[in-house]
């Protein structure tokens, strides 16, 4: 069985712990032999994303001298691992261990899909459940076909959790717009933001969802943020955690 | 420098990587290419007549309101519809204003996008197309292509000349999105196919 | 430094929420008939593709092809101009107008005349101007600027331009049917292209194998304006090449498709020499288009064909309005572009954008959209165009980031002062976080402190 370094994101790590642990146990239920090196903070994402090319270079750095080593490196977080696999090399090209390291970098149900072969996630989730498409995940990863293209259908989520007994996957009429909260986006451009949150929220309401799940707390945080304020009855849950908690 | 000059000159030290010129992609085959063409005609708001000869198409023709109340008609194509109006004394092609109607030759047929290739070389004056309020194009029934690559395949260009693909009558959606057919050219497009 | 920009304009637009939500909706409509568009095509991602390779191949001997151009379009009776600029182009078009007497002009949509500012150049030279693409003729009543480059009115609802058309046009009070709106605008238009001595088009293809020019409208505006006045004058980028005559088998099926969901425009025409008697001049613009040629980064954003499927896509501009980006052409591909112009002026536009990438996957060429923004972002911290403030704070959090002890002891602070600080104190003015939602949880342990197993 591979040797997996797990990475837990910054955000995850302080704020949704529950997430991380989710993603071992899932991990491990499927014969995973997880490390996870101490001294991991942030990928540097917020920073790149603003364009700060001078602070991101050293998180960079950091990231494949802890990470170099492991076969594989997993990550509950869609954008985070395309930080890794499609924005490091203008800071790491050329340098020993990026390539295998950019590789061997997978979101964690990717990591169930592509890397163990898992076709059914096994367990039980009797409920109606919205997926949101986080775009990084979506788009930079390939996680699913994407509305926008004219390739042969696929997702690989949605896949793991269909193959859960009793769910009901519901239909969106918008199947993967941004959510709007695109790191510092969120707080720069905060009126449009929140405006495209609520839509998402929406629509995932009025195709009956009573839990929004997705591969990225970040966005997650952003819709659960507009969810408890406006006091909407509907959930959300990392796509670990419904995964996870949907064994027993 | 002349500005001619300075622009090349900035193009070429501009620097861009030398990339070849593509193979282009295998374009859609359609199983039944002339029905295809027709649907795609009546999406984008055209009449589709099929018929074995001109008279056929003309008794056809002669159902539509805007070709049997046409007081003036100028025709291109022998048999189908007529003439009101000389168009080989007409030199100013605001002698167009006012026709009812036109009907025109088109060379070619385009399965995908229900456009027909009127080539300029056939039209006495280039607004033919458009100024006049209603437009049948006739084609001949072989002259049908899948895609507009294909069309390309067939047209050329020997130094002067006009030519345009017409899909459908002139159309608008600048208000709301909602569709006009009408905007500034032909007010309704029949093409028929003959032969 | 970056002034008021792109936020500040946005919320003002989204302010109004129902008016937004009806943008948002209008511009969703035409990318669904876009991808119903783009999926009758089993070949539509081999056609982007091949695409995106004939513009970096013109761009790669672009000299040589519009010398080929020059030629070709002289020998079919074409009158070829160079201008380096705008003031330039402005110059070359109001002399061919003012040596010939012309005063009354009919203009077809053309976004380069738009970045040239032609038309106030010539108003204010005596010539009456008219644009006839109904939406450009709806702005340009209401002295405005297109709020987007395909769908120029899209911004107005129809009760408005009943009112426009009603004092300007003589339209009836209160009418605001717009099959009704289009007649009358068909009328005054018609006057206008019979009255008129010449005709302006853009150019959406040139072709250097034939020295063609080809124009695409769906009103039949351009075919107006170029078979009643004797003289056609075609303004076109140097980046409207195309090499040969079949390359437009390929762009031809992508822009209508791309642009407005639909298989092709009414009218795709291709003018080879002036009509019979009269004159075709063909104006061959660079204004900064070399320049950009010339930046490795941003070189892409040259192949754009002007269909605006990336604003119709992108969440962010359908809530924000085209004139929220202070720019001729808005929109992603815009928030590239006009940086490259005007860098302290644009500064906000390549972060007006939550970097979902939709836009890079619509572009019909494949132009790298959402990374160029990226890119853009590190050249405008790079320029010292990031607000203090906020480059001190990613400046501050890569030390923490560097530092894991620091960083978990920042960790276990924050989230203590989540938990206990007062809600007043934590939603306070500053938090644009918190204006319309709550913080994220702040649980008592971090996952660090949870997972205590293996230390890898």
């Amino acid at each position: 069985m591979p040797e997996v370094g797990l990475f837990i994101p910054c955000y995850v790590d302080q704020s949704y712990p529950q997430v991380g642990l989710a993603a071992v146990r899932l991990l491990q239920r499927h014969g995973v032999k997880l490390h996870y090196p101490r001294d991991q903070t942030c990928c540097g994402q917020p920073m790149a994303n603003s364009g700060c090319d001078e602070e991101t270079r050293p998180l960079a750095e950091r990231f494949l001298r802890i990470f170099g080593r492991y076969e594989h490196v997993v990550a509950p977080s869609g954008s985070c691992v395309s930080m890794v696999r499609n924005h490091y090399a203008r800071f790491l090209e050329g340098k020993p261990g990026f390539d295998h390291l950019r590789r061997n970098t997978f979101e964690l149900c990717e990591y169930l899909v592509d890397v163990l072969g898992v076709e059914r996630a096994g367990g039980r989730f009797p409920h109606r459940v919205g997926l949101h498409q986080s775009c990084h995940g979506l788009r930079e990863l390939r996680l699913a076909q994407g509305s926008e293209r004219v390739v042969a259908p696929f997702d690989k989520v949605r896949q793991l959790l269909a193959s859960l007994d009793g769910i009901t996957l519901v239909d969106l009429t918008r199947q993967d717009e941004c959510c709007g909260f695109g790191g510092t986006f969120a707080v720069n451009e905060e009126a449009v933001s929140c405006m495209m949150g609520r839509d998402r929220i929406a629509d995932h309401e009025r195709a009956g969802a009573e839990v929004i799940t997705g591969t990225d707390a970040s966005c997650l945080m952003h819709l659960e943020g507009l969810i408890r304020r406006d006091r909407r009855p509907v959930k959300v849950m990392h796509v670990a955690e419904l995964l996870a908690g949907a064994e027993g | 420098m002349d500005s001619r000059r300075a622009i090349l000159e900035a193009l070429r030290r501009a620097g861009a990587p030398a990339v070849p010129a593509p193979p282009h992609p295998a374009p859609i085959r359609y199983a039944d290419p002339e029905r295809q063409f027709a649907e795609a005609l009546v999406a984008v708001g055209g009449r589709f007549f099929r018929a074995p000869d001109a008279a056929g198409l003309s008794a056809q023709l002669a159902g539509l309101e805007p070709f049997a109340s046409a007081r003036r008609m100028v025709s291109l194509v022998p048999g189908v519809g007529r003439s009101d109006l000389d168009l080989s004394q007409a030199a100013d092609p605001h002698a167009l204003e006012g026709l009812d109607y036109a009907v025109l030759p088109g060379e070619l047929g385009v399965a995908e996008n229900g456009a027909v290739w009127v080539a300029g070389d056939r039209l006495p004056l280039r607004g033919l197309f458009v100024v006049p309020q209603h437009l049948a194009i006739v084609v001949p029934a072989g002259a049908l292509v899948h895609t507009m690559q294909d069309a390309y395949a067939r047209i050329s260009f020997s130094g002067r000349g006009f030519g345009v693909f017409v899909s459908g009558p002139s159309k608008t959606a600048d208000i709301e999105q909602a569709l006009v057919i009408g905007a500034h050219g032909a007010r309704s497009c029949a093409v028929g196919m003959v032969g | 430094m970056a002034q008021a920009g792109h936020p500040e304009a946005a919320a003002r637009f989204a302010a109004d929420d129902a008016r937004a939500h009806w943008h948002d909706q209008a511009l969703w409509f035409v990318r669904l008939k876009r991808d119903r568009q783009a999926r009758a095509l089993p070949e539509w991602e081999a056609l982007r593709a091949c695409a995106e390779k004939i513009k970096a191949h013109t761009a790669s001997r672009l000299a040589d092809y519009l010398e080929e151009f020059e030629r070709n379009a002289t020998a079919a009776g074409a009158v070829v101009h160079w201008a380096r600029d705008a003031e330039e182009h402005n110059r070359i078009v109001h002399g061919i107008l003012a040596a010939r007497g012309v005063t009354r002009l009919v203009k077809s949509k053309s976004m380069l005349t738009e970045e040239c500012e032609l038309n106030p150049y010539l108003e204010a030279r005596g010539i009456e101007v008219v644009d006839t693409d109904l939406g450009e003729r709806i702005v340009q009543l209401a002295h405005e600027r297109p709020s987007h480059i395909v769908l120029p009115a899209i911004h107005k609802k129809k009760e408005e331009i009943g009112v426009l058309f009603h004092e300007q046009l003589g339209t009836a009070a209160g009418a605001s049917d717009p099959a009704y709106l289009t007649e009358a605008a068909r009328g005054h238009l018609r006057e206008k292209f019979l009255a008129a001595q010449a005709g302006l088009t853009g150019v959406n293809f040139a072709v250097a194998e034939t020295g063609g020019v080809v124009v695409c409208t769906n009103e039949g505006n351009a075919d107006m304006g170029t078979s009643l006045p004797p003289i056609h004058i075609a303004c076109m980028g140097v980046e409207k090449l195309v090499p040969r005559l079949a390359d437009l088998g390929v762009f031809t099926r992508l822009l209508a498709r791309s642009a407005t969901g639909q298989p092709v425009t009414t009218y795709t025409s291709h003018f080879h020499g002036p009509m019979a008697g009269g004159e075709l001049h063909v104006v061959v613009v660079d204004n900064g288009r070399s320049a950009l040629l010339a930046a490795p980064p941003h070189r892409r954003a040259l192949s754009c064909i002007r269909c605006g499927a990336c604003m119709n896509t992108c969440p962010v501009f359908r809530r924000s309005g085209g004139y929220s980006y202070g720019a001729v052409i808005p929109g992603p591909i815009g928030s590239i572009l006009s940086p490259a112009r005007d860098p302290a002026r644009h500064a906000t536009l390549p972060f007006a954008s939550s970097l979902c990438g939709s836009c890079s996957d619509v572009c019909p060429v494949r132009i790298d959209l959402h990374h160029q923004l990226l890119a853009w972002r590190g050249e405008l911290v790079a320029q010292g165009r990031l607000p203090a403030g906020k480059r001190l704070a990613m400046k501050l959090a890569s030390f923490v980031f560097r530092h894991p002890a620091l960083y978990r002891l920042g960790g276990r602070v924050g989230r203590f002062l989540l938990r206990h600080l007062p809600r007043a104190l934590l939603y306070g003015r500053w938090n644009a976080w918190g204006r319309q939602r709550e913080l994220p949880p702040a649980p008592k342990k971090s996952f660090r402190e949870l997972y205590g197993r293996d230390d890898g």
